[in-house]
């Protein structure tokens, strides 16, 4: 059987579910081959086995953290010359887009990004695209080349698929372009407890209506009571009241969780095009005409600082 | 010392619109307004700001390929500021994916000569995020994308990159290619002066032959990847919505044990 790429986010060993995600799709269209890169390579291995893959190819150096984005893709070039798969998936990172994209153009193959699904086909793997503020779904394929094919979290049922999972050294000889851009600092992000945004099976979030920084602790009590991930509209970042990191929408995080709670939240277009992909949308709004309206499941026009505390405080209880 | 500048800008389908496919499932642009793609608002802004802060001799070129009417996109951006323009204009252009898209936009960087280019972290169409990495891929420089700030100083450009695991401090030698996101800075509004002045400025046509490229290696026929099919997304059915009259937090814990998330 063809053998399909699959390159692995990880952070020192510790796998991110996306990639495990891509390894249930990769197993639709050949043998997955994990290529895992930097401080903690080969301690994906044990991980990305149990779901899947059949090889691990590592290689750690100290260039993947030193500069930026060129390194990963010498590093998967050799791969796909070692390999010659049938295709390569890239999680849909701001960065993974990137890498794939040089990768891409590189081997002479088309690029697909952001797929929600995928499937093989007569002609190669056919990918499922929602654009345009997710109000259409494409379906599309690499006419030339490797498909290079970009997915999106949450596009899959993490699926465990026990495979032999052998771990092998990759060797990459890094390019003159490969220390162009370096990275002079890093600030680690610190963990808040919660889950990750484009991970979490429930996102609760909180907009302009939230009116303030420290009025956040509300999103952020109805979140934990569900066990969710924080998301915040631009308004909200933009005033300052949460951190850009936890933005949803166009220029934000893309999140296509079970259930989407948006607490003070207008639903303007930027916004619903990276919400608008939830299984269930529920908003609380105290205005009837708010366009968020049309999307929900369930909506409750009233003032969130009336509704969302009765609703954490329900939740406990029925939790117990 | 001069600094010279080219800030790449799409013009896209209005969001806020009627976005739809045509019947060849390229994006219909006859039906719905287009305008510059606000994110490349940002890019123009970001190499208004490094002009303003630099002793050297700044020239600001934007650029886009695009439709006839892209020239508006050209427009809006020397209002703001931008000295001249440069539109790529070619009917065989039609229906460009993101690697050919960056070929086109390769050889006129190439031909209109560089320091440095500014992207948008984005399109609000296509929305890959793609096109600056692939610049730099083509042009042989160093990509320093997805800055929330960027300054040039001595031939050096440094900037931030604000990551989901951690946010970088980034620096490269010029010539280089930079994205940058909409956290970088408000865009300014074009003033009534800019805009006066902005019809007096140079726009440069350009054509696949201007830039040495075949019709082959471009368009529809030329892509590397193909769309299949399009179909809208089914209208949700409209959801239960009630007031609060007391007990909405209460009404609302009902819905999500019934739907079994509590
Ligand atoms: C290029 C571009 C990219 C963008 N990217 C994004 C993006 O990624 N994400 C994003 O979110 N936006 C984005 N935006 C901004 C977007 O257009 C909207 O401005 C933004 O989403 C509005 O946020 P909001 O809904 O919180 O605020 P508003 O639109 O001001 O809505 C606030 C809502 O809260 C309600 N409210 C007020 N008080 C209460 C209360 N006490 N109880 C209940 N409800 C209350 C109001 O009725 C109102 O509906 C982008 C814009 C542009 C131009
Ligand atoms: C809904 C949709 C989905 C698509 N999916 C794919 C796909 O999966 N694969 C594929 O190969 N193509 C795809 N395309 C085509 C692709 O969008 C165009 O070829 C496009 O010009 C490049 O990608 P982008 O618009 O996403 O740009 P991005 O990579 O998001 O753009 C980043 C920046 O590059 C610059 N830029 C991009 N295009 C231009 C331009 N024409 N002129 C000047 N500057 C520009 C701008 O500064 C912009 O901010 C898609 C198009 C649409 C509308």
């Amino acid at each position: 059987m063809a053998e399909v790429l699959v390159y692995v986010d990880h952070v020192d060993g510790a796998v991110r579910k996306p990639t495990l995600e891509l390894l249930t799709l990769a197993r639709r269209i050949g043998e997955p081959v994990a290529v895992a890169l930097g401080n903690g390579a080969a301690d994906t291995a044990a991980t990305l086995a149990e779901h899947g893959a059949v090889k691990v190819l590592t290689h750690e150096a100290s260039e993947y953290a030193d500069y930026l984005v060129v390194p990963k893709v010498d590093a998967l070039q050799a791969a796909v010359e070692a390999v010659s798969p049938a295709a390569v998936l890239v999680p849909s990172s701001a960065e993974g887009k990137e890498v794939a994209a040089r990768l891409a153009l590189r081997i002479g193959s088309g690029i697909i990004t952001d797929a929600v699904d995928l499937e093989a086909g007569d002609q190669g793997p056919v990918a499922t695209q929602s654009v345009f503020a997710a109000s259409f779904t494409t379906k599309t394929r690499v006419a030339k080349g490797t498909p290079v094919i970009t997915v999106k979290p949450n596009s899959a049922a993490v699926e465990a698929a026990p495979a032999a999972g052998a771990v092998e050294a990759l060797s990459v000889s890094f390019s003159a372009q490969a220390t162009g851009t370096k990275v002079t600092g890093r600030t680690p992000r610190e963990s808040t407890g919660r889950p990750e945004l484009t991970e979490a099976a429930i996102v609760v979030s909180g907009g302009r209506g939230v009116n303030g920084a420290e009025n956040f602790a509300i999103i952020e009590a109805l979140a934990d009571s569900l066990g969710a991930a924080v998301g915040a509209s631009r308004a909200a970042v933009d005033a300052g009241w949460y951190p850009h990191t936890n933005q949803v929408g166009q220029t934000g995080k893309a999140v296509s969780p079970q259930l989407y709670i948006a607490n003070g939240i207008s639903g303007a277009i930027q916004h619903r095009a990276g919400m608008q992909t939830s299984k269930t949308i529920v908003a609380v709004n105290k205005d009837a005409e708010a366009p968020i309206f049309d999307l929900v499941d369930y909506g409750v026009v009233g003032d969130l600082f009336d509704v969302v505390p009765q609703l954490t405080e329900e939740v406990k209880t029925r939790k117990g | 010392m001069s600094l010279r500048i080219v800030v790449t800008v799409k013009y896209v389908p209005d969001a806020t619109g009627d976005r739809h496919f045509a019947d060849d499932l390229t994006v219909d642009r006859d039906d719905v307004d287009g305008l510059l793609s606000e994110l490349d608002e940002y890019a123009v802004e970001q190499a208004l700001q490094i002009s303003e802060n630099s002793d050297d001799d700044v020239e600001i070129t934007v650029l886009t390929v695009g439709p006839e009417d892209a020239k508006d996109a050209l427009r809006k951006a020397l209002s703001m500021g931008a000295d001249k323009a440069i539109h790529v204009e070619d009917d065989d252009l039609h229906g460009t994916d993101a690697i050919g898209t960056s070929l086109v936009l390769a050889k006129a960087i190439e031909k209109a000569g560089y320091d440095l280019v500014i992207s948008g972290m984005a399109s609000t169409d296509g929305t890959m995020g793609v096109v600056p990495a692939l610049l730099a891929e083509r042009l042989g420089v160093p990509q320093v994308t997805l800055l929330s700030e960027v300054s040039v100083e001595d031939g050096t450009v440094k900037g931030r990159r604000d990551g989901d695991s951690a946010s970088e401090q980034l620096e490269a030698s010029l010539p280089a290619v930079v994205s940058v996101t909409d956290q970088s800075g408000e865009a300014r509004y074009p003033s009534f002066k800019g805009i006066m002045a902005a019809k007096k400025k140079p726009v440069e046509s350009w054509d696949l032959s201007d830039l040495e490229l075949e019709a082959e290696e471009v368009g529809l026929e030329g892509a590397w990847t193909s769309v299949d099919a399009a179909a809208q997304r089914p209208a949700r059915t409209a959801g239960t919505i009630v007031k609060d009259e007391g007990e909405g937090g209460k009404q609302l814990a009902e819905f999500l044990a019934g739907q079994k998330f509590i």
